[in-house]
Order: C-alpha cells, then structure tokens, then sequence
C-alpha cells in the first residue's frame, strides 16, 4: 500500500518496526494517552450518569413506584437503591459493582441487567456495523463519481438531494420507508423487526433491512459531502495533475493518488456517524420494535428502571469513547506526514 | 473588522441566493403555520369529533381523525407551536451557554481553557438524545426538563466550535490594545471578541435550532416532554402509526411538517454558512465551523 512506501520514502522505519524499537512512537504514545484520557472521560460520565438519575431532585424510589406507593415498599426499594446513604456511599457501591462486572438487577423483572442487556448489544452493534458500512460505501461512491464528474448534472442533483436528507428526522425516514415498503404503498418488508429471543439479526434479515436502510440513508450525507470535498481538493493538487499528465488512467489516479491523500478527513466524520449512529438506534429501534439497547433504554426510561438506566446509558459513552480513540488513531496512520515524532 | 454589522450583511446575503431564498421561505411558511395555526383550528383538537381514523372528506374533515377519532386538521394546526418554542428555548439556552464557555476558555485560555475543554469533552461523550432521556429518567417528564437537557447537550459542541473562532479573534492587535488599559477581563470578552465571532454564532444558531427541532420532536414521538392529550407533530406520527393503512395522512402530514420545516431551515443555515466564508475567513478554517460546510468548493 502507498501508506507503507510513502513513510519509507520519508526516512522514518514502518510505524510497527520502530515502535518495537523506541517504544515511544508517536503512534504507541498517542494510543496511550488517548486510552488514559478515555477512562478518565468515562469516570466522569458515571458521575454525570449517576447524579442525573440518582442525585436530581425527585426520589428514585418514588418515581419507580408511583403514587401507589406503601411506605413499606418504598423503604425497601430505597435500601435495594441505596438511596437511604449518603450520596459519596451511593456512588461508590455503584461504581464498584461496575468495576467488578455487576451493573445491578433490573427494577422491571428483577433480573441481572447485563443478563437483560448482553444479546441486546449484539443486536445493536449488528445494526450499527451494516448501517455504518453500507453507508459508507453509498456515501463513499456516490462522493467519488460527483468529485469525478465536478459541477455535471449527477453532482448537482446528488449535492441537492442528500442535503435535503441531511435534515431529515430518523424517525420520518422511517415513517417514510414503513409507508413506501410495508404497510401503504407496497407490502414487501415487515413494518416491525421481531428477531426471536436466542435467534440473531443476520439469521433475519428481512427485518434488518429497514432499520438498516433508515440509519443508512441518515448518514450517508456527511459522508458524502466529505468524500467530495477531499476528493475535489485532491483532484486539484500537483500531484494528481502529475499523475494525469504521465497518462494514468483516470481511476488510477482517483483511487491510488487522490484517495489515499483525502482519507484522513474522510476517517474522522466516518467516526462522526458512527457516534451519531448511537444516538440514532433509540428512535430507530423504538421505531420498528427492534430489540436493541436503544429500544431497551427508551422502555427503562419509561418504566423508571434505573439500574438499566444507568448501564445502557455507560455503554453508549463507552462506546463514544472508543470509537474515538480508534478513529483518531487510524486518521493518524492514514497521514503519514504526521505519524513522524516532533 | 471593519464592520460590526456583518453579521446583517451575511444573512442579506444568504436570502439573496436561490438556496437562500427557497430555504427561508419554506421553513418560515411551516414556522408561521404553528404560529398562527392553533387560533385557526376548526375544532376543539382534544375533543373526538370523528370515527377513529376516518378517512379524509365528508364529515372527517380535510385530514380525517385519528386514532381517538380527533379531527387530524385541527391537531395539525394546534400541534406545532409548542414544539417550535421548546426548540427555540433549548437553542437560546444552549448557544448562549455555549458561546459563554467558548468565548471564556478560548480567552482565559490556560488552566481554565484546559478545564472546560475536558468538562465538554465529558457531556460530549452522550449523544444528545440519550442525554434527553437520562434527564427525564427519574426527575420526570417535563416540557421544560427537555428544554434544559437539549439545551445542555448543545452547549460542548457550540463551545468547540466557539472557542475555534474565538481563539483567533484573542490574538487579534484590537484586543491586545484594548488589554492594554487594563479593561476587566468580561467586558474584553463581551465587547471585543463577541462581537467578531458573531457570523460564527448565527450560524450555530440554525444549525442548534435545526437539531434541536429534531430531538424535540423525537423525543415528543417517544412520548417524552409532550402533556397528552394536547397535541404535538411528534406525538402525533406515534399514537396515529397504528391506522396507517386506514388514514395514513393523520402520520403523513404531521411527518411532513417537521421535514420541511427542519430541511427548510439547514437549507438556509447552509445558505449563511456559505455567505459568511466569502467575508472575513479563509475557506479552510470556516471548513473546521460545522459539518454543514464541509464539502464546499
């Protein structure tokens, strides 16, 4: 890959060779500080997480309970909670279940939350992925032909119509796609995705599609338009002018000179849409009835499941906090010119 | 800077542009249809005046009714206003808390800049509609718990933006010239830098406002911040789902509203975005103010 050429032709060994020998590349640092402010990050998001739901004003128990509340209940709801300690107390028996693994028992059911939660997540993470990838790949595509075709027709049409989509709610895009593909117009897909408990997402595809397609279509234009303006950036440049003037061929030149050149920006709001896909499963899996985490969070929200809460919320900053590591990292290793210690 | 009206020159700029133009007076059609719509309803809009889900003509009204055999027409018109005034609260809220951190870490700069930097780098860490809901979890859901949550969401990423605008302006000679006579450190904040971060500000403030439509109303369709039975666009799409096959509009023309109104807008914050970089700032620095500038020739 040129990545690999270009770093030798800047005088430096490979990342992984020098690495191995200094210890303190660039790369290696940059990862552990990333990994270091990440836990810090997270540490302070439990403590927003836990003031949010059990410091605010309004008794947890109470809220659980409702108005049909018994002293009696409410007193032992309080002791399961913790909420009869001290704040400082509440906290850090929360936090040290949380380090051992054990994120509490389930208001709703009294079941283990990460029992509840854990083939959620897999189903989550299985929408998230293809919606990431596919896109990615459409945003991807569609960016690379407009670069391309500059100021043609399919680059004006293609600018305007994903524009107008970046605005779209995710909830009307689904609307939109249940009317066009299950219930109104054709009757091709189901309109809620039921994946049987023990049963996985890929071994259902049918009710994948529109779930995926809706969180697709959401991200697809911010991708777009920052495949195309690297791209057109690329395209301009000496370099590529070079290439063209050797007489590469015109994909060539697109895909091994501008390419490679455009992909750190195009990496950091890949990652972008990705973060926002977190946010954007709670609409869509409330949506089509799908059983992920999202769906899970607004049904705890609703029924005042804090422990669930609590988890469900941690994983999705979690989640934020990794992607982000792993996004600046890569960005990183996709500028060579950067990777060199300073 | 010679200017301090720039921002004005920016907008009548941007509503000279057919992206503009078209974008202005779409959204501001929708806006002025929630403002004025809840005095033009034909019916009581809580009161059941039809068949559930009566198809649209005849004795159902002009949309028909919806699942409680309301008249959907009337729950239109009536059921926008809140949202847009919620919206609009939250991004007043969270532009202006924003711009405040920005504005003072960017300027303050050091230890200080450094501590808010990592404070909005935690609340970043939430996507904002999950923040909603961890707010409304236990405290309970009110209208203006969401206004507060949405507006608090907002703040870190105006703050970034912000304070990449400001830091610019901070280095300026205007504003070292100014320090000079010792002015208090509020007054160079508020009377220097502001001012010149103003096009950067309105900016933020369609992009917020847009976004915060957006999660107001999802949060309003997930049954959150919203007071049964009156009615809300949001709410609206959800309780009347279940009769898509038999009045699809009670969904549709609800649905419809906020897409507009919130494509309406980015059109034309896009329009701005675009007028303010021919003014004061290099294309690669405005490059780095929102997504919606991305990808610009």
């Amino acid at each position: 890959m040129s990545t690999a050429t270009e770093l030798q032709a800047g005088g430096n060994a490979p990342w992984w060779l020098s690495r191995a020998r200094s210890g303190n590349h660039p790369i290696a640092r940059l990862i552990a500080v990333r990994l270091a402010l990440g836990v810090v990050t997270l540490f302070a998001v439990t403590i927003v997480i836990f003031l949010a739901t059990q410091a605010l004003p309004g008794n947890a128990a109470y809220a659980v309970l409702g108005h049909s509340a018994t002293p009696q209940r409410l007193a032992a709801l309080e002791a399961q909670l913790h909420l009869n300690r001290s704040l400082v107390s509440q906290y850090g028996s929360w936090i040290g279940g949380v380090l051992h693994g054990n994120f509490g028992t389930s208001l709703a059911n009294g079941e283990k939350v990460s029992t509840l939660i854990g083939p959620r997540i897999v189903n989550s993470a299985a929408l998230v992925i293809a919606a990431g990838v596919i896109g990615t790949l459409v945003a991807g595509i569609l960016g690379l032909i407009a670069a391309a075709r500059r100021d043609t027709w399919f680059d004006h049409i293609t600018s305007v119509v994903l524009l107008t989509i970046t605005a779209l709610p995710e909830f009307v895009v689904a609307i939109a796609l249940i009317i066009l593909f299950s219930v109104v117009v054709l009757h091709l897909l189901p309109a809620t995705s039921t994946i049987p408990p023990g049963s996985h997402p890929w071994n259902n595809i049918e009710a994948l599609i529109l779930p995926v397609a809706t969180l697709a279509i959401v991200i697809t234009p911010y991708i777009f338009r920052m495949v195309r303006g690297a791209m057109i950036e690329a395209l301009e440049s000496d370099y590529v002018e070079m290439a063209k003037l050797k007489g590469l061929k015109r994909w060539r030149v697109m895909l091994v000179h501008a390419l490679p050149n455009s992909l750190p920006p195009i990496i950091q709001v890949v990652g972008l849409n990705l973060l926002y896909l977190a946010g954007g499963i709670v609409v869509v899996e409330y949506v089509f009835n799908y059983p992920g985490i999202g769906a899970a969070l607004v049904d705890a929200v609703d029924n005042r499941d804090i422990p669930m809460i609590q988890f469900i919320v941690l994983i999705l900053a979690a989640f934020y906090v990794l992607v982000n590591i792993v996004t600046d990292v890569i960005a990183l290793m996709a500028t060579p010119r950067r990777r060199v210690a300073r | 800077m010679s200017s301090r009206r720039e921002w004005l020159v920016i907008l009548k700029r941007a509503v000279r542009t057919p992206r503009g133009a078209i974008g202005l007076t779409v959204a501001g059609l929708v806006v002025l249809l929630a403002i004025v719509g809840p005095w033009l309803a034909p019916h009581n809009p809580t009161l059941t005046v039809t068949e559930t889900f009566g198809t649209p003509g005849g004795g159902n009204g002009l949309l028909g009714g919806d699942v409680l055999g309301r008249d959907v027409f009337s729950r239109v018109l009536a059921g926008g206003r809140t949202l847009l005034g919620m919206a609009a609260a939250a991004t007043v809220l969270g532009v202006g808390l924003g711009v405040m951190l920005g504005v003072t870490a960017a300027y303050l700069g050091k230890w200080r800049d450094g501590l808010i930097m990592r404070v909005v780098d935690v609340f970043l860490a939430f996507p904002q509609i999950v923040f909603a809901l961890l707010l409304v979890s236990v405290a309970g859901s009110h209208a203006w718990l969401v206004i507060l949550a949405v507006g608090i969401s907002h703040a870190p990423q105006v703050a970034r933006v912000v304070r990449a605008a400001a830091l610019d302006v901070c280095e300026r000679d205007f504003v070292k010239a100014v320090e000079l006579y010792d002015t208090p450190s509020f007054r160079v904040m508020a009377g220097e830098v502001l001012p010149n971060i103003l096009s950067v500000v309105m900016v933020e403030l369609g992009l917020r406002f847009t976004y915060s439509i957006l999660i107001i109303a999802g949060m309003a369709f997930l049954g959150f911040g919203v007071t049964p039975p009156a009615p809300n666009w949001g709410l609206m799409i959800n309780e009347n789902r279940i009769g898509l096959v038999v009045n699809p509009w009670a969904v549709i023309v609800p649905a419809g509203l906020i897409a507009v109104l919130t494509v309406g807008l980015n059109t034309f914050t896009d329009a701005v975005a675009r007028a303010s970089l021919g003014v004061d700032r290099p294309a690669e620095e405005a490059a780095l103010i929102t997504p919606v500038q991305l990808g610009l020739e």
